[in-house]
């Protein structure tokens, strides 16, 4: 698709704020990463015992699993930041959603495979030079974070990249459901690369290499990239879609029920 | 397998992984030493097989085998197989809920590990000629079963930490003897599914660790599941050595090589000294130390609710298959476009090469 037609970047649409700019704190931005990344793997790991091949299970919670250790190595430095005393499992279990900084694009049912393999592709495809980025940035701590999850995200894409070039070019019923699912879940990027000139990468200096990924696999999976101008965001503001509020109350159930026990 | 709870078919740890290595080190002894010496390469296939299970040598898929045997491998692997499949519903059930996100890390892996065990195994039941397929189809339709502990319901989360002690624990009592299976395919595939095993299990025991040390209403909860989840894990072993159909034969082919009761006591005498050391009581008012038999007196479990469980009848059963079913219905899609991609690459690669 034509690499001329850029989707404007929009403002977050935030219903509490009226600057563009999300808080872009260290903290902020480390946060936000580590729940962008457990939410992900939350949803990928719903997958286990479902998917459409056995190894295509170990596939995807492989998948899962390297969200969550990046979620964990985030989420523990963000504590350390914040400098109040919580640890990843606090962060994690004893927030509610609007104190969550993740993309909605993450916290978005699953759908069918499709719908999953377009979100994990548009994810890993913001990742990829998020954490190549970061491993160079001046903060020791998320130089090597991002040094480390940036081989994950390169083999993430790779297999999304596989899938969506598959179903894409697969049966009739396959490129159909493919390109519903990059429909549906298109309009939800544009927030991954508000630009946030303070934060230790500015995820606006991310949305070139994405688009020339995004631009080169669908062509090559005979889709077409979507023109919405819709680009519904907030979840950097912790004002988030429908659907996480239950996530994470199947998430935290246990945890919240045994208040302090240690597991 | 992962227990001897199926429909009629033959069949943590207390030193068991020693027992792996073991096994291990005896293959690769048995390769070294080749089949040169007691087996005569020249003799009829018929004799040759025979001399190759005395000999303690390992049948490999080329060679030639008696028909039974091949059929009693196939089905008993692809069991053991549908049960590491199904198996990970159970414990699936509580990655979306683990109460840290380092046990959801361990539980995720542990799946996954299941999920693995499955396709070696598969991969073994294929050397004996039948595909991954009509095995699948097989467990699908209902004609061949899965291990009968997993139409049990996880109920809360000490279950995971139970079902790596006790289950995983019984599973691996039955499988380390099957690390010295006569069958070489089927010998290494177990090994290295029982150093998992391990693993879980040792996983498993610390959950339950950390719940009885834990708060009054977490030691409640381990208490509780180690309750429901005894006599099931009991029954892994299978109906009783006088009731057990398959098993002589079994042991003569060298592929089973203990009975059920001597697992079964093996597994009771393991666990004793692991629950007095977790601090939670086994749910039998008849366990005792008996000097003469130098084994603990045991309560038997309920036979009559194995067998309505294997027959269909279980908490679970239906769940388990429904879920199976779905996701490989729901997935035909998705391997129906692969194929056709492959094709359409394979056409694309020789009009470039022609
Ligand atoms: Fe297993
Ligand atoms: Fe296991």
């Amino acid at each position: 698709m034509s690499a001329r037609s850029e989707p404007v970047l929009r403002a977050p649409q935030s219903r509490t704020k009226t600057s563009p700019v999300s808080a872009s704190g260290p903290f902020e931005f480390t946060l936000a990463l580590g729940d962008d990344a457990l939410v992900a793997a939350q949803r990928l790991a719903e997958w286990t015992s479902r998917a459409p091949e056995m190894e295509e299970d170990v596939a995807l919670s492989n998948i899962a699993l390297d969200q969550l250790g990046a979620a964990r190595l985030l989420l523990t430095y963000a504590g350390e930041l914040e400098g109040a005393g919580r640890d990843e499992d606090a962060l994690a279990y004893l927030r509610d959603d609007r104190e969550f900084r993740n993309c909605l694009l993450v916290e978005l049912p699953n759908g069918d495979f499709a719908v999953t393999m377009a979100k994990l592709f548009f994810l890993a495809a913001y990742q990829l030079p998020l954490y190549t980025a970061l491993a160079g940035c001046g903060d020791e701590q998320l130089a090597a974070i991002g040094g480390k999850a940036r081989k994950e995200s390169a083999y993430h894409l790779d297999h999304a990249a596989l899938w969506v070039r598959r179903l894409g070019d697969g049966t009739g019923e396959s490129h159909r459901r493919m390109q519903a699912a990059v429909d549906g879940t298109w309009p939800y990027v544009h927030e991954l690369f508000a630009a946030d000139p303070a934060a230790p990468v500015d995820p606006a200096t991310l949305r070139a290499d994405f688009d020339a990924t995004v631009t080169t696999v669908l062509a090559e999976a005979t889709l077409t990239r979507p023109e919405s101008g819709w680009a519904p965001a907030g979840g950097r503001d912790g004002v988030h879609t429908e659907h996480l509020s239950y996530l994470l109350a199947e998430m935290q159930v246990l945890h919240r029920a045994h208040p302090g026990a240690r597991w | 397998m992962y227990g001897n709870d199926f429909a009629a078919v033959d069949a943590p740890d207390g030193g068991l992984l020693g027992q792996v290595e073991a096994a291990e080190a005896a293959l690769r002894a048995a390769a070294a030493r080749g089949r040169g010496g007691a087996v005569a390469a020249g003799a009829d296939p018929e004799s040759y097989f025979a001399d190759v299970i005395n000999a303690d040598q390992k049948i490999e898929p080329r060679d030639w085998m008696p028909e039974a045997y091949r059929r009693t491998l196939i089905r008993q692997i692809a069991q053991h197989a549908h049960s590491e499949i199904v198996g990970m519903q159970p414990e699936g059930n509580w990655i979306s809920r683990a109460p840290s996100l380092k046990r959801k890390a361990i539980l995720l892996a542990k799946v996954q590990d299941e999920a693995g065990h499955g396709l070696y195994l598969y991969a073994a039941a294929e050397t004996l000629g039948v595909s991954r397929d009509e095995l699948v189809d097989l467990l699908l339709s209902g004609r061949q079963k899965y291990s009968s502990i997993f139409n049990y319901p996880t109920l809360t989360w000490a279950d995971v930490g139970v079902v790596g002690w006790l289950v995983d624990g019984a599973a691996i009592v039955n499988q380390v003897p099957l690390c010295r299976c006569s069958y070489g395919p089927y010998a290494r595939a177990m090994i290295r599914v029982c150093k998992e095993e391990s693993f879980h299990q040792r996983q498993g025991y610390e959950i339950l660790h950390t719940l009885a040390h834990g708060t009054p209403a977490q030691k409640a909860m381990a208490q509780d599941a180690v309750d429901r989840w005894w006599y099931p894990s009991l029954a892994m072993f299978g109906p009783p050595d006088g009731d057990s159909t398959h098993s002589a034969q079994s042991m003569a082919w060298k592929i089973k090589r203990f009975s059920n009761d001597e697992l079964r006591q093996r597994f009771v005498d393991m666990c004793v000294q692991q629950a007095e050391t977790l601090g939670l009581t086994l749910p039998d008012p008849g366990l005792r130390w008996n000097p003469e038999r130098q084994a603990y007196d045991f309560t038997q479990p309920d036979y009559d609710e194995l067998m309505r469980v294997i027959s269909g009848d279980g908490p679970c059963n239906r769940q388990r298959m429904a879920h199976r079913r779905r996701a490989h219905a729901e997935g035909a899609w998705v391997r129906e476009a692969a194929a056709a991609y492959a094709a359409k690459r394979a056409r694309h690669e020789e009009r470039v090469a022609a």
